[in-house]
């Protein structure tokens, strides 16, 4: 099934507290070598038909305007697969 | 004077939005999320609540709403607009008020009587408090961080747009104490404590007076009625 994938990180500069209880979690159990942890979202967009470059486009306006908050999370990638 | 009350799938202070409304000698309009008809009301409040179950991000969703696009449209136009919490995430997330709100800094969900500063009395739901009042009400939330850009932030407090800061305890980090925003114009106010929790002696907040006997939150209601009647 053709698919636009859309990936969400919150921004760098911003305390990501699932991503620090996962770290801490990981600690505990010994991986002292993971330095940080960051979770963010992965969106995908399904599609019956082959996916076109306005598709793409269209994807990419959603992914800024509504899948993310500018003010706090960064569209870090958008990809497709067929 | 016929306030509009919005209930999108997840709202819970609907109904208390509504009787604060009652109390302040307005009429409380049902307005339903999927109903692009504002039903010729004078003003709209957002109550709080998990719209949509929170999904996607605080009031993402519900800034999406068909009732929205209406509210959004009438609110440029002046109508005079109260976002309560979640309410006030859906504010910032149709961006009629800038920045945006994230999990509380310490990761827990906050229920206390809050103490505010109201620094703007120039709005729509604030002119029956005067400059710099101490009024407390009942604040909630789980992502009630407050947050902006430098940029936004410098304008904010340029422009005189903080209408309402935390004293004492910021609880929940929010940029600069910021409690709650407002427009340019005056009409649009969003903030995460409840004001619609502390409207009735007897089930508001503690006071140095007598218990549950907080009712600064009325006067959000009647500053309302007030400048629509003044309109």
């Amino acid at each position: 099934m053709p698919k636009i994938i859309v990936e969400v990180m919150p921004k760098e500069v911003l305390l990501d507290p699932a991503g620090k209880s996962v770290n801490n979690a990981l600690h505990r159990k010994g991986h002292k070598a993971i330095t940080a942890v960051r979770i963010g979202k992965r969106i995908e967009l399904h599609f019956d038909r082959p996916i076109t470059e306005k598709d793409l486009a269209d994807a990419r306006e959603i992914g800024e305007n509504f899948l993310s908050n500018g003010v706090i999370e960064d569209v870090v990638k958008i990809s497709q697969e067929n | 004077m016929k306030i509009g009350v919005v209930t999108f799938p997840g709202t819970l202070d609907d109904r208390d939005a509504a009787r604060a409304v009652r109390l302040a000698g307005g009429q409380a309009v049902s307005l339903w999320h999927a109903d692009t008809n504002l039903h010729k009301v004078d003003a709209v409040v957002l109550p709080g609540g998990f719209s949509y179950g929170d999904y996607l991000r605080c009031g993402a969703i519900a800034a999406q709403a068909p009732v929205m696009q209406s509210i959004i449209k009438a609110a440029n136009g002046g109508l005079p607009v109260l976002g309560i919490c979640n309410g006030f995430q859906v504010l910032v997330e149709s961006h009629l008020l800038p920045g945006g709100l994230i999990r509380n800094e310490h990761q827990h969900f906050i229920c206390r009587d809050q103490k505010l500063i109201v620094e703007s009395t120039t709005t729509a739901w604030t002119n029956q408090f005067t400059l710099n009042q101490e009024i407390t009400i009942p604040l909630k939330n789980g992502e009630g961080g407050y947050i902006a850009t430098d940029e936004t932030l410098k304008r904010l407090e340029g422009e005189g747009l903080i209408a309402l800061r935390y004293k004492e305890v910021n609880p929940n980090g929010s940029m600069n104490d910021i409690a709650g925003l407002r427009n340019e114009r005056g009409n649009v106010l969003g903030l995460m404590p409840h004001p619609e929790h502390a409207v009735e002696p007897g089930f508001g907040p503690d006071t140095p007076v007598a218990m549950r006997s907080g009712t600064d939150g009325l006067k959000f209601f009647t500053s309302v009625i007030n400048s629509l009647v003044n309109a």
